[in-house]
């Protein structure tokens, strides 16, 4: 059976993204995949939290396409997790609506991927950047996947770019044939204290 | 030595323009309304009171040419829509109305052993109400809408219609109708008046529009204004000519005119007109009771006014009632239309000239109904006294125990009613002060706390509980009433701080003078709607919304900025253009974004930046 996939699309200058509106008109008409465009949605920022609930619930996987903000999300992504993931609905005692739904990002950076190291311009790794994302899923009880990673994108030629969106039409599909992307765990990878380095 | 050079005419207006500039403000200011302003006003510079217009004659031809007037403009306002929209209640309530009090008044004459063509002329002439008086205060009290409002309309608009017919009615009953030749004479009479109507309709039908448009054609205004004036003027001496009012004559011309593509601009152009010329029949009302004929009969001349003022607030009452009317709309229905009208003036001097009554019946006649006239003023400010009494007395009982509520909110309309909802949801309810006791009667059903009464009154600010109110929100449609509560508040209760809703910009100033806080009426509306032809002509939704949200601010700064130099005009216009100019820049820069990568910093939005391209 079909998983049903939402892509939780958020970038609040869509309109001049060159990127995100090439790999999002890759997968707009993909059956048993929904397309949410949360700041077409709520231009006024206020989220209509029964009515993402219930989008939730009729979906398997979760995809939160987004370009890399400040090291993370877009505000309103942010403003979509504080408000739908409700105490009693999304964790808690009894609360499962998430329960083994997979969280998953597609995720746009301007900078390439040798500059998200230690030594390196940004200094830490996306997996480690997108850990308040991979606690959130966990505690959520979500399989938190892989991530479909664009980088370098002002480097991205056309020709380039098709190919990505292609490669992105079929990350989707693949999800919703049931082929999902690797789960991780970074807590598995080394300790790094805020102490040591003083 | 000047004396003999200035014309009588010019004297004349000179009075009564200075009559009327007293008497009406400060009328208006006591509460009576404008109406009894003009009415005292009249009876002041009379005859029979200062003398200042002694002619008798001059006073019957202003008080003519007023009714005259007066009736081409209302026959200009009926639609064959409207008529038809109303038909139930004018020829329901309007004709039970006519019939009914014909009938009354001359079974009580008959009883009294009157003739029987004297009671059926009374009864003719007191069916009637007074348009002018009844439009004024209906439009003074805000109900024209409402349901005693549209069926008072409806009835006036029966009463209008009936007076053909029953002009055409005193013709045949005329005394001269029972000799031989004076019947066959009346016949002719009443041939040649049908007659004039036909060919008066027929004509209007045809020639009138080509010949206004014709007219408009030339595009001299002033032109166009004497032609309608000639109009009027011709079409009454016309009707005069076969024994028909000039009044009758105006009006038809008027509804010939009611649905011509002129009709507006005839209302316009005549506009002006409408107010002073309703004002001089008010004051020729007044002139034309006789006091020294009072004075002779004081008790039956009162006697007659006030029965049939009481007589035709029963029959209206049970007739209201009867037509599915609550006893509060049925009441202010009645005591609206309780006057005698113009008409019986033109219906009475008419039938004196017919000779089925005497002159002197006649004079007569016409006092009683100035006085009950004079009355009708004075019941509307009785009836505003009880209601208010009678509203506010129950919620005093009512909220006895209830603390005092922090809002106000003075306006139950649009605007109000959002208002109220919205503090209701949060469990915060106002207390609420409307004009209409429908809606008072309302929200009280649904425990709301509100008070009847004009906001401007400073009695119905206190009852309401604004002396330890925290805020007052200004919610009524009236601007002008708006700014002056705001003043009053400001100045008496500076500890309530005040919302306003400004009409325009010029109101936004003054409430900034004031240092009140304000919403532009309009405006937020406008930009949504902005907002969304955005959206139509491809924005997405966010973009259009930024959009106009940055073009509130620049806005909203541009009006702060021409505050202070709002009256140098020089200064404004520059100051506009030069905001308008950087708004340009502002939302071309933002468009461009992509190919000038140099866009107006808005946090992400500026993606050109080589150290954000990296992250």
């Amino acid at each position: 059976m079909a998983q049903r996939v939402l892509i939780l699309f958020s970038h609040p200058y869509a309109e001049a993204s060159r990127v995100n509106r090439a790999l999002l008109n890759a997968v707009l008409d993909l059956p048993d995949v929904t397309v949410h465009d949360l700041y077409q949605h709520y231009p006024e920022q206020m989220i209509d939290v029964e009515h993402e609930q219930a989008l939730v619930a009729e979906h398997d996987v979760l995809v939160f396409q987004h370009p890399l903000f400040w090291y993370s999300c877009p505000a309103l992504m942010k403003n979509w997790l504080d408000t739908v993931l409700t105490f009693g609905w999304a964790y808690g005692d009894d609360a499962d609506a998430l329960h083994g739904k997979p969280w998953v990002h597609a995720i746009t950076s301007g900078g390439a991927a040798n500059v998200y190291q230690r030594m390196a311009y940004n200094q830490f790794s996306i997996a480690e950047l997108l850990r308040p994302f991979e606690q959130t899923a966990t505690l959520c009880g979500m399989p938190y996947l892989q991530p479909f990673l664009t980088q370098d994108v002002n480097q991205l030629d056309e020709i380039a770019l098709q190919k990505r969106a292609a490669q992105y039409a079929q990350w989707i599909q693949g999800m919703v044939d049931g082929d999902l992307p690797p789960v991780v765990h970074t807590a598995h990878a080394p300790q790094v204290d805020f102490l040591a380095g003083v | 030595m000047a004396d003999a050079h200035i014309p009588a005419l010019l004297i004349q207006g000179a009075v009564y323009l200075g009559a009327a500039v007293l008497a009406v403000p400060l009328s208006k200011r006591l509460g009576l309304g404008s109406v009894l302003g003009y009415l005292i006003a009249g009876i002041l510079i009379g005859p029979w009171g200062l003398g200042l217009i002694a002619e008798p004659e001059t006073v019957l031809h202003f008080s003519e040419f007023g009714v005259v007037m007066m009736l081409f403009l209302i026959g200009l306002e009926i639609e064959l829509d409207k008529l038809l929209e109303l038909r139930t209640p004018i020829f329901g309530m309007g004709g039970l109305q006519v019939v009914l009090t014909i009938g009354l008044v001359v079974a009580l004459g008959l009883f009294l052993h009157l003739d029987w063509r004297l009671a059926l002329v009374a009864g003719m002439g007191v069916a009637m109400s007074s348009t002018a008086i009844a439009m004024q205060v209906l439009a003074e009290q805000g109900v024209l809408a409402q349901p005693s409002g549209r069926s008072a309309f409806a009835v006036l608009l029966f009463q209008d219609l009936a007076v053909i017919p029953l002009m055409i009615l005193l013709l045949v009953i005329a005394p001269g109708t029972e000799t031989a030749t004076g019947f066959h004479m009346d016949w002719i009479a009443i041939t040649k008046a049908i007659a004039l109507v036909v060919v008066l309709i027929v004509g209007g039908k045809y020639l009138l529009r080509p010949i206004l448009r014709y007219i408009a054609n030339t595009g001299l205004r002033e032109i166009f204004i004497a032609f309608a004036l000639f109009l009027i003027i011709g079409v009454s001496i016309l009707m005069t000519s076969v024994g028909l009012s000039m009044g009758l004559g105006a009006f038809i011309a008027g509804v010939l005119l009611a649905d011509s593509e002129y009709r507006q601009e005839l209302e316009l152009d005549i506009e002006p007109f409408k107010g002073l010329l309703l004002g001089l029949f008010f004051i020729a009302v007044g002139m034309s009771v006789n006091l020294p004929l009072i004075m002779q009969q004081p008790w039956l001349v009162l006697g007659l006014g006030l029965g049939f003022v009481l007589l035709k607030l029963v029959l209206l009452f049970g007739l209201a009632r009867a037509f599915g009317h609550k006893s509060q709309d049925a009441l202010l229905f009645a005591l609206t239309l309780s006057q005698v009208g113009e008409f019986a003036f033109v219906i009475f001097n008419a039938a004196a000239d017919a000779r089925i009554f005497t002159d002197n019946t006649a004079s007569l006649l016409n006092s009683v109904v100035a006085i009950s006239m004079l009355t009708t003023p004075l019941f509307m400010l009785l009836h505003g006294i009880y209601q208010r009494k009678r509203l506010n007395r129950k919620s005093s009982r009512h909220d006895a125990f209830e603390e005092q509520r922090a809002v106000i909110v003075a306006g139950f309309g649009r605007v109000g009613q959002v208002i109220t909802r919205l503090l209701s949801s949060v469990g915060q309810p106002p207390t609420v002060i409307d004009f209409d006791p429908n809606q008072i009667d309302l929200m009280r059903q649904f425990g709301h706390k509100a008070y009847y009464g004009d906001i401007t009154r400073p009695d119905v600010l206190r009852a309401a509980g604004i002396a330890k109110a925290k805020l007052l929100i200004l919610a009524i449609d009236n601007a002008e009433d708006a700014l002056e509560t705001a003043r009053y508040v400001r100045k008496h209760y500076p500890q309530v701080t005040i919302l306003a809703r400004a009409r325009n910009r010029s109101y936004a100033f003054e409430y900034m003078d004031l240092e009140v806080d304000f919403v532009r009426e309009t405006f937020a509306g406008a930009l949504q709607l902005g907002e969304k032809v955005l959206t139509e002509l491809g924005y997405s939704r966010f973009h259009a919304y930024r959009t106009a949200w940055r073009f509130r601010q620049h806005d909203e700064k541009l009006m702060w900025a021409s505050h202070p130099i709002r009256n140098d005009m020089q200064q404004v216009v520059v100051n506009s253009l030069r905001m308008r100019n950087d708004l340009t820049r502002i939302l071309t820069e933002e468009q461009q974004g992509d190919d000038k990568r140099e866009r107006i910093n808005q946090g992400w939005e500026q993606v050109g930046r080589p150290e954000t391209d990296r992250i």
